[in-house]
C-alpha cells in the first residue's frame, strides 16, 4: 500500500473529508516550497500536490500560469524538485503527488523520472495532458516503481471513459468539477453532485474534487459527496501575494479550510 | 501498397508521432470531431458543398505558374509556382478554414475559435465564419498583433473578436495555449479551428486532407504542362500545413523529392530561430508528439522568425515522420535570405510573396542553379505579401544588422546562398 492509498483508507475509516493542497514547486523558490510542505501538513493538509512548472500550461488559468512563471524564473527543474522531495522525506511522510504536463517527464525519460521519483519519496503522478489512451507507456513504468497514476475525470467524461480511467488509475480519481482551466471560483457548479454520482457508479476508487474549490464552504459541500477536496489556485494566489513570507498566511488559510471538515 | 497509405492509424499516430496528449475534458470533443469528420468525408453532399465553396468562393483551382524570368535568372531547373496566394483572403489557409467551418456547422457548433500567427489563418477563419454565419473569436499573440496590424483590422472588419495574448513569448504558441484554454472551458458549443497540421488527432489528418487539394491540383497541372511529375516540391514549414498539402498527394511517387524549409531566423547558431525539424528534438506540445524546440528538461524554447507564420516551436507530426523515414528533407533559411527572396520574386515575376513562402523561395534560389534545365521544381507560393510590405519596408530601412553580431559565413544558415552570383543581381 502506498501513502496515498493509506491516506484515503484512513479518511474513509474516520469519516473525514480529505484536504488536498496544490502548490507549484519552486514558487517563488524551492527553499520556500521545502518549508511550506511541512507547514501545510501541520495545518491539516492530508495530501500535497506539487506542480512541476512547464512553459506551456494549457490547462491552467492565470493564477497557476503566474505561479509557473515565478517557479521557472527561480530556476526550478524536475530533478531539483525531486532532490527537494528527498530532503522533505527526512521530516514528513505526508503523501506527495507530482502534478505535471507530460513533456518534462517525457524529455527527462519515463524510466528515469519514475525511478528517481520513487527514490526521492514521491507517491504518484498526475500528468494533466496524459489521458488513459496515451498512458500505456507511462502507467506500467510508474506501477513498477510503486507510483500511483492519477487520472482526471470531467463533466464531459462519458461512462465509457469513466470505466477506462478507473481501470488504469490507482490511488484516487481526480474529478475536475467544471469545464475550464484551474482557478478559484465563488461557487461550486450546480451539476457537481450529478457528476460525482456518475463517477461513483463507475469506480470504487476514492474521488477528490478540484478546479474552482477555494472556500471552507466548498470543502464542506464536497465532503458530502466525495472523499477529498483539492484547493490550488486560492493557495497559489496567497503565495503570489506574499512570496517567501507566505508560510504564515497560507497556514492560516489551510487551517480555516480544515476546520469545517 | 504504400506504407504511408493509411496514416495516421486509429490512434492518430504517424509512426511514433502524433497522438492525443490533451486534458481529459477535450477527449470526448476530439472523439466527436473524428466521428463527424469521418462521416463528412464519406458524405457526397458535404464534399459537393465544400467543392462549390472552394471553386466559386475561394477561387480554386489556383494556377500553376511557370516562372520564366525567375527560372532564367537562377539559370537552372524550371520553376513553377503553385499560386495559393491567389486564393480569396490571400493564402492557402482558406482551404482548411472553409472545410472546418462547414464541419462545425454540420456538428451544430455555433461558436468558432482559432489561433493565428501571421493573421492569415485568423482572417481565413473569420471569413468562413462570416460566410457561414458562425460566431468567431481569434487568439493572437500581442507581438504578432503588432507585426500584423492590418490582419487584426481585417478580422475585426469581418466580425470576429480578436483577443491579444500577452503570456509567454506572445506569439503563435501562446495564442494556441489560450485557444486551448477557451476550448476546455466552452467545448460543448465551440469548435476549435486549428490552422496547421499540429495539435491532437484528428487535427493533423483533418487539416492535411483539407489542404491536400493543393497537391492534387498541382499534380494534374504539372502533368498537363510538362507531361511528367516534378523532380522537387519545395514549401515552407512552420506548423507545416501548406507543405503537407502539397506533399501528401505525391507521397507515393518516389521520384518526387520533397523539401520543407523552416525559419532559421537570425541564424541557427544564434538560437534565435524556429527550425524545429532541423534543430529540435522529440517532445510533446499542443496534443501531439513531434519534434520540438526545447531545452534539456523539456521546457519549450522561445523562437524567432521575421515571419510570424513560421514562428512556432512545434511542427506537425506527419512532417516528423517524413523526416525520420527520409520521405522529405528539411532545411532552413534565415530572415535575410527570405528577405532577399521576397525581393527577387517581386522583381522577376511581379509577384510579392508572403514572408513565409519567401523562405521556400530562398531555398529554391540556391537549389535551382545547381540543377540541369530539364529538371522541374514546384514551389508552394502559400500566400501573398501584402500583409508583410510594411514590415519589410521598415526592416530594409533599418538594415538587417539591427540586432545581430557579425555572422560567420560558414554558420550563417544551412543554405549556401551568400556569394551565389545568380542570386542578388
Amino acid at each position: 500500500m502506498s501513502r496515498i492509498s493509506d491516506c484515503f483508507t484512513e479518511l474513509r475509516a474516520a469519516g473525514r473529508t480529505g484536504l488536498v493542497i496544490y502548490i507549484c514547486a519552486g514558487d517563488p523558490d524551492l527553499e520556500t516550497t521545502r518549508r511550506l510542505v511541512p507547514a501545510l501538513e501541520a495545518a491539516g493538509a492530508d495530501l500535497i500536490e506539487l506542480g512541476v512548472p512547464f512553459t506551456d500550461p494549457l490547462a491552467d488559468g492565470p493564477s497557476i500560469q503566474r505561479a509557473t512563471e515565478r517557479a521557472l524564473a527561480s530556476g526550478t527543474t524536475l530533478p531539483a524538485i525531486l532532490e527537494m522531495v528527498a530532503e522533505l522525506r527526512r521530516e514528513t511522510q505526508v503523501p506527495l503527488l507530482l502534478m505535471t504536463y507530460y513533456n518534462p517527464v517525457f524529455r527527462y525519460g519515463m524510466e528515469r523520472t519514475a525511478a528517481e521519483a520513487r527514490a526521492a519519496g514521491v507517491d504518484g503522478f498526475l500528468i494533466t495532458d496524459l489521458p488513459p489512451e496515451e498512458a500505456g507507456e507511462w502507467q506500467p513504468i510508474a506501477a513498477d516503481q510503486g507510483l500511483e497514476t492519477i487520472f482526471l475525470l470531467t463533466p464531459t467524461s462519458t461512462p465509457e471513459r469513466i470505466h477506462l480511467a478507473s481501470r488504469l488509475a490507482s490511488g484516487f480519481i481526480y474529478c475536475v468539477s467544471r469545464m475550464g482551466v484551474t482557478g478559484a471560483r465563488a461557487a461550486l457548479p450546480p451539476d457537481l453532485h450529478d457528476l460525482l454520482r456518475r463517477i461513483r457508479a463507475g469506480t470504487d476508487l476514492p474521488v477528490a474534487v478540484g478546479f474552482g474549490v477555494s472556500q471552507p464552504e466548498h470543502v464542506r459541500q464536497i465532503g458530502k459527496w466525495a472523499d477529498a477536496a483539492v484547493v490550488g489556485s486560492a493557495v497559489v494566489n496567497l503565495i503570489g501575494d506574499h512570496g517567501r513570507t507566505c508560510i504564515a498566511p497560507v497556514t492560516e488559510f489551510v487551517q480555516r479550510l480544515r476546520q469545517v471538515s | 501498397m504504400s506504407v504511408l497509405e493509411n496514416l495516421p492509424d486509429a490512434r492518430g499516430r504517424f509512426g511514433p508521432y502524433g497522438g492525443r496528449f490533451v486534458p481529459e475534458t477535450l477527449m470526448p470533443a476530439l472523439e466527436e470531431l473524428t466521428a463527424a469528420y469521418e462521416a463528412a468525408r464519406r458524405d457526397p453532399e458535404f464534399q459537393a458543398e465544400l467543392q462549390r465553396l472552394l471553386r466559386d468562393y475561394a477561387g480554386r483551382p489556383t494556377p500553376l505558374w511557370f516562372a520564366r524570368r525567375l527560372t532564367e535568372r537562377l539559370g537552372g531547373a524550371r520553376i513553377y509556382l503553385k499560386r495559393e496566394d491567389l486564393n480569396h483572403t490571400g493564402a492557402h489557409k482558406i482551404n482548411n478554414a472553409l472545410g472546418q467551418a462547414l464541419l462545425a456547422k454540420r456538428m451544430g457548433k455555433p461558436r468558432i475559435i482559432a489561433e493565428t500567427g501571421a493573421g492569415q489563418h485568423g482572417v481565413a477563419t473569420a471569413t468562413a465564419c462570416a460566410l457561414l454565419d458562425l460566431q468567431c473569436e481569434v487568439y493572437m499573440g500581442v507581438e504578432d498583433m503588432e507585426r500584423q496590424r492590418l490582419n487584426v483590422f481585417r478580422m475585426r472588419l469581418l466580425g470576429a473578436q480578436v483577443h491579444g495574448v500577452a503570456t509567454g513569448s506572445r506569439t503563435l504558441k501562446d495564442a494556441m495555449n489560450e485557444a486551448f484554454r477557451d476550448w476546455v472551458t466552452n467545448v460543448r458549443a465551440t469548435h476549435y479551428v486549428i490552422g496547421s497540421v499540429a495539435g491532437a488527432h484528428p487535427y493533423p489528418m483533418l487539416v492535411r486532407d483539407f489542404q491536400a487539394i493543393i497537391g492534387q491540383e498541382a499534380r494534374a497541372q504539372i502533368l498537363a504542362a510538362e507531361g511528367r511529375l516534378p523532380d522537387y516540391l519545395v514549401a515552407c514549414v512552420g506548423g507545416g500545413s501548406n507543405a503537407i498539402g502539397l506533399f501528401h498527394p505525391f507521397r507515393d511517387d518516389p521520384e518526387v523529392r520533397m523539401i520543407g524549409v523552416e525559419a532559421a531566423g537570425e541564424g541557427l547558431y544564434t538560437g534565435r530561430h524556429a527550425a524545429t525539424l532541423v534543430a529540435g528534438s522529440l517532445g510533446v506540445l499542443h496534443g501531439a508528439r513531434s519534434y520540438l524546440l526545447q531545452d534539456d528538461l523539456g521546457q519549450v524554447l522561445p523562437t524567432h522568425s521575421i515571419s510570424a507564420g513560421l514562428d512556432y516551436p512545434g511542427v506537425g507530426p506527419e512532417h516528423s515522420y517524413y523526416k525520420d523515414i527520409g520521405r522529405a528533407t528539411y532545411v532552413a533559411a534565415t530572415d535575410e535570405e527570405a528577405l532577399a527572396a521576397f525581393q527577387l520574386l517581386s522583381q522577376t515575376e511581379g509577384i510579392i510573396p508572403a514572408l513565409e513562402p519567401a523562405h521556400a523561395l530562398a531555398y529554391v534560389a540556391c537549389l535551382a542553379p545547381t540543377l540541369p534545365p530539364d529538371q522541374v521544381v514546384i514551389v508552394n507560393l502559400s500566400g501573398r505579401g501584402d500583409k508583410d510590405v510594411e514590415q519589410v519596408e521598415r526592416y530594409l530601412a533599418e538594415g538587417p544588422s539591427r540586432h545581430s553580431s557579425p555572422t560567420p559565413d560558414a554558420e550563417r544558415s544551412t543554405l549556401p546562398l551568400i556569394g551565389n552570383p545568380h542570386y542578388r543581381g
